[in-house]
């Protein structure tokens, strides 16, 4: 029908929805340039003299190699190390960022005061406390487990804090014209309403923990991803280097993913809620 | 449409509402000189107001926007700290909200993660007394009509159901008196009457002392035992009358109700100094 004069139904007037099938489709067809371009970057190593020696990179000799490590038990031995410290780091910025978050979000003047120097110590990077975490640290998991919390615990307070500045002061009205006390409104009012935004501040905190976990394992530590990659490297055992980094990718994407899944399940808006 | 000439809601009212398994003595409040400001440029809101309400009865506050029924009620429900006086209920002066005297707001402001039961069950989690939750949710649901509905989300009510939700909230405790501050303002004409005639019959039955806050002369004169009319600018009462009306000619349309949404209509308007009309 081409009938210009017709008014769109509201059908067609709508968003399109991609379909399920075309998405996944096209997470694929990103997959595919991906690993195109990673073939192509291996093809011109190895075309280059000078740079001959790295030519394990590419994917081929990775893949191989990472698919040993994965039956030698190797790839689990040295990821359970690291997601114990970023478990670990994750459970204590959570622990900080949340209480201190709801706190700045409800008392205006606790967030006036704070303001300042909250946002100093953010824009710090995490990397830069490895010195005094080294000195202040007697093991070196402890010290990097705090490199993991002090890069971590900013999104997950930040996000806190603006969910509880959201909440609907009907909502506590509600809760006190009911008889609610402080921990009633705390964890039947307050944590419900804004579960959304500390699981979004939590992946958002992966995202940085991970980031920061590499690097933060070349310190000391005889374990982990991170120390993999640095071991790697003196060893000069490329493919291992590059199998390693692909598994860093995969687990931090599989974190990511999981989070997502979460904030779904916890989200109680309705798209169609009045 | 025309409130005193209504017969064609009497044949389409909703059955009849059952009574609640315990009658409670509905609470007796009497304000005490109260006046209220709240910010001191702006003026008192309230000036010595002074009233009592008895056991069980239904009262109605009628004014215009803004000469202070939801600041008063939200004194009556313990919410809002008078600036001066007090209000006493069943002998005790109130100084924070309670179980025992609940408060509906314009808007229902369900909690949109929890389902249409567990919401209706917040008082009773708040007293303390979950164990009641069982038998009492499915009670006050069915009081409003709505036990079908228990597990559904709150958000996939219309506004009517979400405000019958708020209504079985509040009725759930057990309370000795329910505040509604025009609880059913953004309601369909249908939908408002048959909540109109449900809440009153529902605190007689169960003995509950009501306060209605509201600006519709047809409202208070079908719900209420009594009126009080507010002038504003500062809020005063300036009438407190009685509707002596059967439950029969409240509902039905009869002359007599006519008679007196005329004469209550008449003070209204000397008072908010407006020009007759109808509502
Ligand atoms: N929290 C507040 N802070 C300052 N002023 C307020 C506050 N709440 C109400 N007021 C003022 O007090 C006066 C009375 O308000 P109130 O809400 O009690 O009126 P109302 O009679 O309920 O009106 P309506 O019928 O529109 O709901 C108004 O002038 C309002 O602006
Ligand atoms: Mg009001």
């Amino acid at each position: 029908m081409t009938d210009v004069t017709q008014s769109p139904s509201p059908a067609r007037v709508g968003l399109p929805r991609l379909p399920k099938s075309r998405s996944l489709l096209n997470a694929m067809l990103g997959l595919a340039i991906l690993m195109g371009l990673w073939w192509l970057g291996g093809w011109a190593v190895a075309d280059n003299p000078r740079l001959f020696a790295f030519s394990n990179f590419a994917p081929e000799p990775t893949l191989t190699r990472l698919w040993q490590m994965i039956q030698s038990g190797e790839v689990i031995e040295m990821s359970v190390p690291s997601l114990e410290r970023v478990g670990l780091g994750l459970i204590y910025a959570v622990a900080i960022g949340v209480p201190v978050g709801i706190l700045i979000g409800r008392a205006p003047r606790v967030n006036e005061i704070s303001n300042v120097p909250f946002q100093f110590l953010r824009m710090i990077s995490p990397l830069s406390w490895m010195p005094i975490a080294v000195l202040a640290f007697d093991t070196w998991d402890g010290a990097i487990v705090f490199l993991i919390i002090m890069a971590a615990v900013w999104p997950i307070l930040f996000s806190t804090a603006a969910g509880v500045r959201r909440i609907d002061p009907a909502w506590l009205k509600v809760a006190r014209n009911l008889g609610a006390n402080p921990f009633h409104t705390l964890f039947v009012v307050i944590l419900p309403a804004i579960a959304v935004d500390i699981l979004t501040g939590i992946r958002l905190a992966l995202g940085v923990a991970w980031v920061v976990l590499v690097p933060a394992e070349y310190l000391g530590v005889t374990s982990g991803l991170g120390y993999a990659i640095n071991d790697a490297r003196d060893t000069l055992d490329y493919a291992r280097l590059a199998a390693t980094v692909v598994v860093i990718g995969i687990i931090g994407f599989g974190l990511d993913a999981m989070a997502g899944q979460l904030i779904r399940k916890f989200n109680w808006v309705r798209s169609d809620g009045h | 449409m025309n409130v005193t000439n209504a017969k064609d809601f009497a044949a389409a009212q909703q059955p009849p509402v059952k009574p609640r398994s315990t009658p409670v003595l509905g609470a007796h409040v009497a304000v005490k000189s109260l006046s209220h400001t709240y910010r001191k440029s702006d003026g008192r809101v309230l000036e010595t107001v002074d009233f009592e309400i008895g056991h069980g009865e239904v009262v109605a506050l009628l004014g215009r926007s803004g000469c202070g029924k939801s600041t008063l009620l939200h004194m009556l429900a313990g919410l809002t700290k008078p600036s001066e006086g007090e209000v006493v209920i069943n002998g005790n002066p109130v100084r924070e909200p309670s179980p025992k005297w609940v408060m509906m707001f314009q808007a229902p402001s369900l909690y949109p993660w929890m389902t249409v039961a567990q919401n209706a069950a917040l008082g009773l989690r708040f007293g303390r007394r979950s164990n009641e939750i069982a038998t009492r949710v499915p009670e006050v649901l069915s009081l409003v009509d709505l036990g079908s509905f228990a597990d559904r989300n709150a958000q996939e009510l219309s506004g009517g159901q979400q405000q019958r939700v708020a209504l079985a909230r509040s009725l759930a405790p057990s309370p000795e008196m329910l505040l509604l501050d025009e609880p059913f303002s953004a309601l369909d004409a249908f939908t408002r009457r048959s909540l109109q005639q449900d809440v009153r019959k529902i605190a007689k039955d169960l003995g509950l002392t009501l306060v209605i806050v509201t600006h519709d002369v047809g409202e208070a004169v079908r719900m209420a035992d009594r009126v009080l009319v507010l002038k504003s600018n500062p809020g005063r009462i300036a009438e407190d009358t009685k509707i002596d009306l059967s439950d029969d000619e409240r509902n039905g349309g009869s002359d007599a109700f006519a008679a007196e949404h005329t004469r209550l209509m008449g003070l209204y308007s000397r008072v908010a100094e407006i020009a007759e009309m109808p509502d």
